[in-house]
């Protein structure tokens, strides 16, 4: 064998030191989180003192400002929640597809869960936040299928452009048919819209506390799944060599990614570009293993919904601009950012 | 240092949906030598290897592992004997050798069990025995074709497996690097006894490499054997469609193709 013979375990530093960089990473990320997640608490249109946040987080609603403080804790978490859930589901479903440009926006699952919970309420008189997100995470995992099945046609399979048109045009479809749903319902344009464009402004504890379960499988699933994404990174044939069945691991992570879009998109409607930027800012920090950049990714997600809805609340005031607004204004030139690099085929 | 397995094919057919490749086909690897699969573009040589390495399903026919089919196999328990290097992985943006090298680990790992001690070495002593610990933090996409292939090589070592599916593994690169490569699975082969089975383009490169020769002719396997045996003038004849002469290879001893084409060749006698 080769006559050179290195310091033994020199390898093993390496992945040592590598490993404790990506903690440190995510320690400072999720120390960053608690502070926005203070700040969101502490600050809105409406200007609180400190004693106020302290009473109001405890649960005292006896002044405005004490009140206003009470509304914002859920909304808070809520925030968290879904930005985590959504980066998390972008990074699955980059991983999924090895598509740099793979988000639930962009493959027109947010707008397929958007379309069955809006025809839930048209049509068969959806009012739960259970059914909303049953509705939802059918309507996402039905057009993730079918966007996947047309951006494969052709020469080449799914290529990152195919599949981002496919689901861009996907996507303008949906929006018809949620408006020619609505349209002629005016009894219900006003529950549709505010749902509509994003938002964790009225959330509140019992919605979140329904759609806990749903966010913990899919990020149990999306995370369990880490190590084939790490193999089919290579290629089908490298996973397949390394005992992966890529099919089923494939469907696996996919219904996890759709779960956690799906039901992040029925409690707070469809936000876009977070799934997409997210991934994409964690791999530059701690690299491309999933086992790592999934975790991640949901604390650096929670930190840009929880960022966005303070930023939203405050340009504006005192009326607010919705979140989905806010990361659609970040999401859009990293986007366009991404497509331009020339190694976009390459992930 | 491994044991020896048998691989081999029983009245194989493979193809691609309607299409059959490859019909009716036999082959013996011997275990812990090197084979070297050879033949004309499209021959089926590559989907000889796919289906061994269970990437086809057979048509009909078997590939056996020890006796047992590979189709009926727990995939995991098949990647700790038989390790497979596409025509083309890929390799994500960013990843480092490291990282590349530690996701050959993956059928010696448990569902949610940590990494272990075992990985740890199995990395280790992959990269060293190649000399590319000093690589071990570079980014894949700085490093050249040819140590990239190498790097490549290296993941399958880390999968230690006793078998070793090769799929044109010097394609693309100058010809210092494919000696590179082709020395290295030596060595593999040497020191682990691992069985090597590899899709060549070059056949003077596969008779000095290989103890095994398989020459294939669309889909089935025209000749076996030694080098020696095999490369003659009638076997480049039946598999590629030309006229050669074969000598001995002064630096090896193993038969040494010169082609023959319509130009720069001396007046042959008839």
């Amino acid at each position: 064998m080769s006559a050179v013979i290195s310091a033994p375990g020199s390898s093993v530093v390496v992945r040592r030191r590598s490993t404790r960089v990506r903690a440190l990473w995510l320690v400072a990320a999720i120390v960053v989180l608690v502070g926005l997640a203070c700040l969101s608490v502490a600050v809105g249109s409406r200007a609180v003192t400190w004693e106020e946040i302290g009473l109001g987080v405890t649960g005292h609603v006896d002044t405005i400002g004490q009140a206003a403080v009470y509304k914002r804790v859920p909304r808070t978490i809520l925030a968290i929640v879904v930005g985590a859930a959504l980066a998390v589901s972008g990074a699955v479903m980059q991983g999924v597809t090895r598509n740099p440009l793979a988000d639930p926006g962009i493959l027109g699952v947010t707008m397929g869960a958007s379309l069955a919970v809006v025809t839930g309420i048209a049509w068969f008189g959806l009012f739960s936040v259970q059914g909303y997100i049953w509705t939802a995470i059918v309507g996402a995992g039905v057009t993730a299928v079918a966007v996947y099945a047309v951006g494969s046609l052709g020469r080449g399979g799914a290529t990152p452009l195919k599949l981002a048109l496919a689901g861009a045009a996907t996507s303008a479809a949906l929006t018809s048919l949620i408006s020619a749903v609505v349209l002629p319902r005016g009894d219900i344009v006003e529950i549709v819209q505010s749902w509509q464009v994003g938002g964790v402004g009225g959330a509140t504890y019992e919605p979140l506390a329904t759609v806990a379960p749903f966010l913990v499988v899919g990020f149990v699933m999306s995370w369990g799944c880490s190590r084939w994404l790490n193999s089919m990174a290579l290629g089908d044939e490298v996973a397949a060599g390394l005992g992966v069945k890529v099919a089923g691991a494939r469907a696996c992570a996919a219904l996890g990614a759709v779960i956690l879009a799906g039901a992040a998109t029925a409690v707070a409607g469809p936000i876009a570009f977070v799934g997409l930027v997210v991934p994409h800012v964690c791999r530059l920090l701690v690299g491309v293993d999933h086992r790592w950049l999934i975790p991640f990714s949901a604390v650096v997600g929670a930190c840009l919904v929880t960022t966005a809805d303070v930023v939203g609340r405050l340009i504006a005031q005192p009326a607010e601009i919705q979140v989905g607004i806010v990361t659609a204004i970040v999401g859009a030139p990293v986007f366009i950012a991404i497509v331009r690099r020339t190694k976009v085929r390459e992930l | 240092m491994t044991a020896s397995h048998d691989l081999a094919a029983r009245a194989l057919a493979v193809g691609y949906g309607e299409r059959t490749v490859i019909d009716d086909l036999d082959l013996q690897v011997p275990g812990g030598k090197m084979t070297a699969i050879v033949g004309a573009n499209a021959c089926g040589k590559s989907t000889l290897l796919r289906a061994m390495s269970r990437l086809l399903k057979p048509q009909r026919g078997q590939v056996l592992l020890d006796g047992r089919e590979v189709h009926s196999m727990r995939s995991k328990e098949l990647a700790r004997t038989l390790g497979l290097l596409p025509q083309s992985p890929l390799a994500p943006e960013g990843i480092t050798v490291a990282d590349l090298v530690g996701r050959g680990r993956h059928p010696h790992q448990k569902l949610m069990a940590r990494w272990s001690r075992d990985d740890d070495k199995a990395v280790a002593d992959a990269l060293e025995a190649t000399d590319t610990v000093a690589l071990a933090e570079r980014p894949i996409d700085e490093l050249s074709g040819g140590q990239r292939q190498r790097v490549w090589i290296v993941m399958a070592l880390a999968q230690d497996t006793d078998v070793l599916l090769l799929d044109e593994p010097t394609t693309f690169l100058d010809v210092a690097h494919q000696v590179e490569v082709l020395d290295l699975l030596t060595d593999l082969n040497r020191d682990r006894g691992t069985t090597i089975v590899m899709v060549l383009h070059d056949l003077n490169m596969a008779a000095r490499y290989a103890h095994h020769l398989v020459a294939m002719v669309e889909g089935r396997i025209h000749a076996s054997g030694t080098p020696a045996d095999v490369l003659n003038a009638q076997t480049v004849r039946a598999v590629f469609g030309m006229d050669a002469v074969i000598i001995d290879d002064p630096t090896s001893g193993a038969p040494l193709m010169l082609p023959l084409g319509r130009h720069h060749v001396a007046e042959r006698e008839h």
